[in-house]
């Protein structure tokens, strides 16, 4: 694509605006593998949320 | 009974999860194809008369720019929400919020300038628009370094949320900068009256908007979903240290 004696500004522009949100939505996507392993792990050490522990039965 | 309104039902973190893990991948590929749509339309449009080739830049600059004031302008109503309301997500829309601006006004800044320079023969120029998006990213630093630097979580919300506050002045002094013996050209699509520039450029301009909106939008709901997992774990490993200390008899710190 001809793109006139300007090309390489208009290259420029295109591939460091894709370079710049490409890398912050692969920053994004691992973070939150990491967070979702985190919390994995520490649920498979048996650790539970209060709003999902079982409540102890009542005495009779 | 009221029905609850859907920012109540989103008031629940979990089932904020459910819902935005079903929207985020919807989300995503519509910005691609729109992306896609866009690339192609910007890439086929006409050349800009005094311009030529190089008017092809303001097909993501512009957006960026746009996008760049509504990510404060996110930032500032979900820091009102936090601070007026207490909605459980306000804060967490905020936080997660002031990167993605951030990174969208950092483009705004860097297209810019390379636009600038074959068209104004400099990358910068103390102009009254390029100085105030300048302040605009460095507030949105501000807010990112603020948040780092307070430990206390409830604390770090509070200050960064009335620092956002502060900071919407911002908005209307980039909007009017242009009317300020500025180089920079003045608004031709969002104006009073019919847009100035031609239906062939604005609409590869507009589909770019729609596609970089999505964009930022699906990057916005999925620095939500980590930034809820960073504070579930937070939550868990302060219940297991409360385990643990009653397990050994102690009261936990």
């Amino acid at each position: 694509m001809d793109l006139g004696p300007h090309a390489a500004f208009i290259w420029a522009a295109y591939a460091t605006t894709a370079l710049v949100l490409a890398g912050l939505a692969a920053w994004l996507v691992l973070d939150g593998r990491r967070q979702q392993r985190l919390v994995d792990e520490l649920e498979a050490r048996g650790v539970r949320r209060r709003s999902s522990r079982t409540p102890p039965s009542r005495p009779q | 009974m009221l029905m609850p309104t859907l920012t109540q039902k989103l008031a629940n973190p979990t089932r904020f999860m459910e819902l935005s893990g079903r929207v985020l991948p919807w989300l995503t590929c519509t910005a691609c194809i729109l992306l896609a749509v866009g690339l192609y339309m910007s890439a086929r449009a006409p050349l800009d008369y005094q311009q030529g080739h190089a008017a092809k830049i303001m097909f993501v600059h512009v957006p960026s720019a746009w996008l760049s004031m509504f990510g404060y302008a996110l930032v500032a109503i979900s820091s009102f929400g936090l601070l007026v309301f207490r909605h459980p997500l306000a804060d967490v829309s905020a936080k997660a919020a002031a990167p993605i601006g951030a990174v969208f006004t950092f483009t705004c800044l860097l297209t810019g300038s390379l636009w600038g320079k074959p068209m104004w023969g400099a990358f910068w120029v103390w102009d009254p628009r390029l100085t105030s998006v300048l302040i605009l990213f460095f507030l949105y630093l501000g807010l990112i370094a603020l948040r780092s630097s307070i430990e206390e979580e409830t604390l770090a919300a509070k200050l960064a949320a009335i620092l956002a506050l502060v900071g919407i002045v911002m908005l209307p002094i980039i909007k009017f900068s242009v009317e300020w013996n500025s180089l920079h050209q003045p608004a031709s699509v969002m104006r009073l009256g019919a847009p100035t520039i031609h239906p062939s450029l604005l609409w590869p301009l507009l589909v770019m908007a729609g596609a970089m909106t999505l964009m930022f939008l699906a990057l916005h709901l999925k620095a939500m979903r980590n930034e809820v997992l960073r504070r579930r774990v937070k939550a868990l490993r302060s219940y297991e240290v409360e385990a643990d200390a009653t397990l050994a008899g102690q009261p936990a710190e």
